[in-house]
């Protein structure tokens, strides 16, 4: 009986090294382990030993048995092992430095800087206003301290409509109706008046790479006890900062504008020669960007804020020059052209 | 405005400063400079006064002459020259060899055969004046060979000053306005004017002269005669010259020296045609020659200077031709006058006519300035023509005097408003030097205007803290944030929604956003045939291009659609902006806002792309307020809607937008391959409309059963036709259905739906299913849809 145990064993040895994939295998596990297999096969040739011889053998297949299935599980782990390699060696090294092939929308650039703009002032607690593009000369300028025949409307070539209506030359148009909007939660409350205002202006002038008679300014304003000069740079100077993403200097200079008093022009350090001069900053070294003041007590008087217990600030911020600036684009007229090549760069700028 | 650094300092002595530092810093506590400062005289020297002793003829030129001149040294030096107005005994402008004027330096050389040491110079060669018609004529009395410079103001610093930046200040449009700022910026006294004192004239005879108009304020006038000068002196002229002004003759020169000195404009008549000086406006328009020669078209609103009925000049803006000092003029009216500055406003625009003078009476100038100005005048008159005689007594009539304006106010005030610390004595410094007169008692300022301040600049409080902190400096602020209370903020929905709205366009469809104008492009849109609808139109348009106000986008969209085609096979565009939907019963815009969106596609059928179209804006209305969008038929009324496949868009039953293929016409011209559909949103009407939420509906934990039904459908048998067969049944139970086929032939359009039902609280039995499912094929039986056979 013994050897029938030696050469069930050379039998399995033979076999195993033929043996190519795990089907087969299965086979062989079958044909040795299995209920008709060979080592079960060898019990049953057990009936005519004696009780000792029984005992011995029965040792012996056990111990065989056990053999059996360490070649199979060791063949299969192999062959698995195999498979696998196989399975790398079938791919091939894909070459992913092919360029992408991207379809993305886009934003307008106004969108992108007017968002980033928002986010700032929102964080600051202030609220983000809509309002139309054709408004009343009270609006535009009546409420705003600039009666007829105000030389100051010498400064805007405003684009009249038939109707005697205008296309807003200036975001300044929703003042009036955002301090009436809050000026109430205010007097009553002390909820300070902050909001502003990013919108579309017109100005009936000739274009060219620097001029357009479409744009976007941004309007803030807030109004509370106390607001002053040293508020008004604070804020101009953080949000300025906080867009560009960097420490700007700024500076104020003396600007007239019948709604405001005193009134600024501010300049930021220009962004592309850092102050030294170069031709887009008219080799002064300085970008006017943004006039702005505090509120002129008979601005505040129109909305019904009583300007001997408020004071208030307001500044235009150029959206359309913010965004020249800041992505470098040097015709101006590029942003209303339409044009995707132009515009479909402007995936996104969070 | 052009301003001289020598004509200022005639009013504060600025020796030892950097003046160009103290232009820079006027810039930033006065009014603009532009960026370019000229420096006069800089580039040129060696150029001296030379006598001409001798002048020969050049025997082979017929303009050349041959010179001796006297340069001051022991030789005569021979010179050629070809200027027109040499003679013998003449004074000139003489570059002696070696001189730069400009880039050029003079050497000797040899000129059309003859030695030539240096060069006679014109006005303009030296640039003091543009008059380049021959060699300088000196007339002053100054010795050969003195330098140019040492005898005449060549080298000066001139800066320009944005004319935008004064819009507000009436007394700076003269140098002596300019000189009071850089006498307090520099912390230096302010000079008085140097004046003629016209008490003495007290005696002689008034002018006939009356106001018969509110609209002049004040007008003073004064007879002068025997005025023999003509040629105005050379610094007087390079002044002029160097702020942008020519030199005409000594009387018009003075007045527009008057003018840049003070502000103040001046006019000088022939007293002989002009005896009785009437101010006032006429009932009916009439025709007026200005003195440049133009015949005008005077209406009933512009005020004129008139001799009784005669008009001789148009108030505050020109002369008249008539009246005008001629050669022969012996004594002449000099005015001095104010005028309601939105009338001469108005007369300028309706004229169409600017001038120096109507630029600075825009502005409000100060009544208290026009007798000064005379005494001004005549003092200088007597500096430089020593014959002049006055022969009339200063007339001057006062009508309308401004307020004096006094404000008074608290250190706190000052304190609030600036948010940083500035001392009372820096305060009441400053307003000094600025004319003001300031005082203070405890903590309380009173401060009096003057009057040159006090025309509408400085009325309030609040403009004399600009006066305090431009010379403070911005730049020396300390910068603080605010101390007030934080409250949360919301967002406004049509905003918040829009946001989304691009978001979801850009993010998941790849859409670009583009912008354009708010009027209609009549040009490109003719080119596709779409013509400009009737519309609010501007009033005053330069470009018959951008005249009327779109009332839809659609039309922009599809001319950017057009000059898009080479950009890809298919894309999108989208624009969220303004229209107006013509004008309501008051005559007031109706103003929307809009979303609008186009899709573009070579490669996609139209179908396909119609649908994609329409999903976008479902699923944005899904996502943004989890509502689902019905389309009705709409009726074609644009010519670029296709009059079978446009659908009115309908939310919360309401119709908030449209959606539609382009007409074949349009889309033709577009791109002959391409398709484009397009829809166009009220993005206020959507906004209005409430988030539906998510309502969570809890899986069954029972199976589904499902059920399909194949349909034949006759054409123009919609969905939403067919979908209240069973959603009118209100069966709880019936949870979904999905179209999971569709078969069409030539004849044959079938779909199949397939029908979801489940309950969460049992296992449905397919008795009960059946039954609903008869009533559903009833129902579409009833409405003429049969099964499939």
């Amino acid at each position: 009986m013994d050897d029938k145990i030696i050469s069930l064993k050379q039998n399995l040895e033979t076999e195993l090294s033929k043996i190519q994939n795990l089907i087969d295998l299965d086979k062989i596990r079958v044909s040795y382990l299995g209920k008709k297999g060979s080592v079960t096969g060898l019990l049953k040739g057990m009936k005519d030993l004696s009780n000792e011889e029984k005992k011995e053998f029965g040792k012996k297949v056990n111990e065989l048995k056990g053999s059996v299935a360490q070649a199979i599980e060791a063949k299969t782990k192999e062959l698995k092992e195999k498979e696998i390699q196989a399975e790398i060696d079938a791919m091939p090294q894909f070459d992913i430095t092919t360029p992408s092939d991207l379809t993305r929308g886009s934003y307008h650039p106004i969108t992108l800087v007017q968002r980033q703009c928002e986010t700032i002032f929102k964080s600051m607690g202030f609220t983000v206003e809509d309002y139309s593009e054709v408004v009343t000369d009270y609006e535009c300028f009546e409420s705003l301290n600039i009666p007829k025949h105000h030389p100051a409307r010498d400064m805007q070539d405003t684009y009249y409509l038939e109707n005697g209506q205008l296309l807003k030359s200036q975001t300044s148009a929703a003042q009036n109706a955002i301090i009436k909007k809050y000026g109430k939660r205010l007097i009553e409350n002390g909820t300070p008046i902050k909001a502003i205002f990013p919108g579309r202006c017109f100005r009936n002038e000739a274009t060219d790479a620097t001029h357009e008679n479409t744009f976007f300014q941004m309007e803030g304003v807030m109004v509370d006890k106390d607001i002053s000069i040293s508020n008004l740079i604070y804020f101009m100077k953080t949000m300025l900062s906080e867009v560009f993403r960097k420490d700007i200097k700024v500076r104020l200079r003396p600007g007239f504008f019948p709604f405001v008093e005193p009134g600024f022009e501010l300049d930021i350090n220009c962004l592309i020669c850092g102050g030294s001069g170069c031709p887009s900053c008219n080799r002064s070294g300085w970008l006017e960007l943004c006039p702005c003041g505090m509120i002129h007590p008979e601005v505040l008087k129109e909305g019904g804020v009583d300007p001997e217990k408020y004071t208030g600030f307001a500044f235009g911020l150029g959206l359309t020059r913010l965004v020249m600036m800041k992505y470098g684009v040097k015709d101006i007229r590029d942003l209303n052209s339409g044009n995707l090549k132009a515009l479909s760069q402007f995936t996104d700028d969070e | 405005m052009f301003l001289s650094m020598n004509w200022i300092s005639d009013f504060v002595d600025l020796d030892g400063l950097d003046k160009v530092e103290l232009i820079q810093k006027f810039s930033l506590s006065t009014a603009e400079v532009e960026n370019e400062i000229f420096y006069k005289g800089s580039n040129l020297s060696g150029v001296v006064v030379a006598e001409i002793k001798s002048v020969l003829d050049h025997p082979e030129s017929k303009k050349l002459h041959l010179l001796k001149v006297d340069i001051g040294e022991d030789d005569l030096v021979d010179v050629v020259c070809g200027a027109p107005n040499v003679k013998v005994g003449l004074k000139t402008a003489f570059a002696k060899v070696g001189a730069k004027i400009g880039d050029i330096t003079i050497s000797s050389r040899k000129l059309a055969g003859y030695d030539s040491n240096g060069m006679c110079c014109s006005e303009a060669e030296i640039g003091i004046s543009d008059d380049n018609s021959g060699i300088m004529e000196i007339t002053d009395d100054v010795k050969n060979g003195t330098d140019l410079k040492d005898i005449y103001e060549i080298d000066d610093i001139v800066f320009e000053v944005d004319n935008k930046s004064l819009t507000n200040r009436p007394d700076l449009w003269g140098h002596y306005g300019i000189a009071r700022e850089f006498a307090s910026l520099a912390g230096r006294p302010l000079k008085a004017l140097d004046t003629d004192n016209l008490k003495e004239y007290d005696g002689l005879k008034k002018i006939d002269m009356k106001i018969e108009d509110p609209l002049c304020y004040r007008y003073s006038c004064l007879q002068v005669e025997n005025i023999t000068r003509n040629v105005s002196p050379v610094n007087m002229r390079i002044r002029l010259y160097y702020c942008g002004m020519r030199a005409i003759n000594f009387l018009a020169d003075l007045t527009n020296y008057l003018m840049l000195e003070m502000g103040q404009p001046m006019h000088a008549f022939d007293s002989r045609k002009v005896g009785k000086i009437r101010i006032k406006r006429f009932k009916k328009p009439f025709t007026f020659k200005t003195l440049d020669g133009v015949e005008r078209n005077i209406d009933e609103n512009t005020l004129m200077i008139c001799n009784d009925n005669t008009p001789v000049a148009i108030a505050g803006i020109m002369g008249g031709l008539d009246s005008e000092i001629v050669d022969d003029t012996t004594t002449l009216t000099l005015e001095s006058a104010t005028f309601d500055a939105a009338s001469i406003r108005k007369s300028t625009v309706r004229l169409a006519h600017r001038t120096d003078a109507s630029m600075r009476y825009e502005k409000s100038l100060d009544p208290e300035m026009t007798d000064v100005a005379i005494a001004r005048f005549v003092k200088l008159l007597k500096e430089y023509d020593g014959g002049i005689k006055v022969v009339s007594s200063l007339t001057d009539e006062y009508a309308y005097k401004y307020d004096d304006v006094t404000l008074s106010f608290d250190k706190a005030f000052v304190d609030k408003y600036t948010g940083i610390e500035i001392s009372d004595d820096e305060i009441i410094k400053t307003l000094t030097s600025l004319g003001f007169k300031a005082k203070l008692d405890g903590t309380q300022f009173t401060v009096d205007v003057p009057s040159w301040r006090a025309t509408k600049d400085v009325t309030i409080k609040a403009d004399i803290i600009e006066e305090i902190t431009r010379i403070y400096g911005y730049d020396n602020f300390e910068v603080n944030t605010t101390r007030s209370p934080l409250y949360p903020v919301r967002m406004d929905s049509v905003k918040s929604d829009e946001e989304k709205i691009k978001d979801i366009l850009v993010k998941k469809y790849n859409l670009h956003e583009l912008h354009s104008y708010v009027w209609a492009y009549n040009d490109e849109q003719k080119a596709l045939g779409i013509p400009v609808e009737e519309n609010i139109k501007l009033a005053n348009a330069t470009n018959p291009n951008i005249e009327t106000i779109r009332r839809s986008i659609i039309p922009t969209q599809l001319c950017q659609v057009k000059s898009n085609i080479g950009y890809a096979q298919s894309f999108g565009i989208f624009e969220i902006g303004r229209v107006v939907e013509g004008v309501d019963e008051n005559n007031l815009c109706i103003e929307k806002k809009k979303l609008a969106v186009t899709l573009y596609s070579k490669n996609e059928n139209i179908k396909t792309l119609y649908f994609k179209l329409r999903d976008i804006l479902a699923s944005v209305t899904d996502d943004i307020k989890h509502k689902t969008l019905t389309f009705n038929t709409a009726k074609a009324e644009h010519s670029y809607e296709h009059p079978v496949n446009l659908n009115e868009i309908i939310l919360d039953g309401g119709v908030i937008g449209k959606i539609g293929i382009v007409h074949p016409v349009v889309s033709k011209k577009i791109d002959k391959k391409g398709n484009v559909v397009f829809a166009e949103i009220d993005i206020e009407k959507f906004a209005k409309s409430e988030n539906a939420g998510i309502s969570y509906s809890e899986p069954s934990k029972f199976p589904p059963m499902t059920y399909d039904l194949s349909l034949e459908l006759k054409s123009g048998t919609f969905f939403s036709k067919l979908s209240k067969c069973w959603e009118n049944l209100g069966e709880d139970i019936l949870k979904d259905t999905k179209i999971v086929d569709t078969y069409d032939t030539d004849t044959i359009h079938s779909i199949t739906i397939r029908f979801e039902f489940s309950s969460n609280e049992r296992t449905l039995s397919s008795d009960e299913v059946q039954n609903i499912m008869d009533k559903v094929i009833e129902n579409l039986k009833n409405i003429g849809v049969n099964l499939r056979t």
